[in-house]
């Protein structure tokens, strides 16, 4: 490696700091998008396996099977981590493809509004089946 | 000249010649690759995945309005088209499953290398053809 060049970047580290990188967000979406995808691993097996176990039930059956304050909690962790996962892999997406910044900034809002609207929704469906 | 960026474009050659500067090929141009095609997938699956979750949403919905509600979802998802689409989801879901924990390995630091990521990917595909399979052969013997 040739030792006479060097990179002057004319930016202190507390500018560096506060700028958060080029996308002025620091590593909170990647991270998060990281951490979800990793509590999704075995929240997905148990889904699996509870889609199996659910295979032709009634709606008694359902019902039943929700009112287990165990079921009834996975599932409701399972649809929080889910669409926190989707709205931020959705954001990426847009972020990527849209080129028009109003146009992406609107996709963005439209996908984390369906995605509190959609999993508030089943979060209460779900209480509904638990608790009554 | 329709847009400011075609200003970018606009070039000499060395005998003075105004010339528009070559454009990097195309998305089509390329040959596909298994990288590259799976890279994309993990993306088209996410959305699958996004817009698959409106069935989920429906389906505990429906569960907890009473039996009529819950006999049309159990309806539609037994219909030919219902069918597909939960196939479908099914798939989605088992490739960004794998592909995900791939991504993962990545982010760790593993699997870089060519060959590496090439049998990982091919990996992925197998796991996920199978798993789709054996999950549905699983739930009609259950059935």
């Amino acid at each position: 490696m040739r030792e006479d060049i060097s990179i002057n970047v004319r930016r202190s580290q507390l500018g560096r700091a506060r700028g958060v990188g080029a996308g002025h967000s620091g590593v909170g979406h990647w991270r998060t998008e990281r951490i979800t995808s990793i509590a999704l691993v075995p929240l997905t097996l148990w889904f699996i396996y509870a889609m199996l176990h659910l295979v032709g039930a009634s709606q008694p059956g359902v019902a039943a099977w929700v009112s287990n304050p165990i079921n009834a909690t996975l599932l409701l962790v399972l649809i929080a981590i889910t669409f926190q996962h989707m709205h931020l892999g959705l954001q990426v997406i847009c972020e990527d493809y849209v080129a028009n910044k109003w146009q992406m900034a609107l996709m963005i809002l439209g996908a984390k509004a369906a995605s509190l609207v959609l999993g508030l929704l089943a979060s209460i469906a779900v209480l509904k089946l638990a608790l009554t | 000249m329709k847009d400011v960026r075609d200003a970018l474009m606009v070039a000499y050659t060395s005998d003075g010649k105004t010339v528009r500067r070559p454009l990097s090929p195309h998305l089509q141009i390329y040959a596909p690759q298994i990288t590259s095609i799976l890279s994309i997938m993990n993306r088209v699956t996410g959305i699958a995945l996004s817009v698959g979750t409106l069935l989920l949403v429906w389906w505990l919905v429906a569960a907890a309005s009473g039996p009529g509600a819950f006999a049309t979802v159990q309806g539609f998802v037994a219909s030919p088209v219902g069918l597909f689409v939960l196939f479908g989801w099914t798939a989605s879901l088992f490739f960004h499953f794998f592909n995900g924990i791939r991504h993962l390995a990545w982010d760790a630091g593993f699997g870089f290398d060519l060959p590496q990521t090439y049998a990982s990917g091919w990996a992925v595909v197998i796991a996920t053809a199978v798993s789709s399979v054996l999950v549905w052969a699983v739930g009609l013997w259950l059935l």
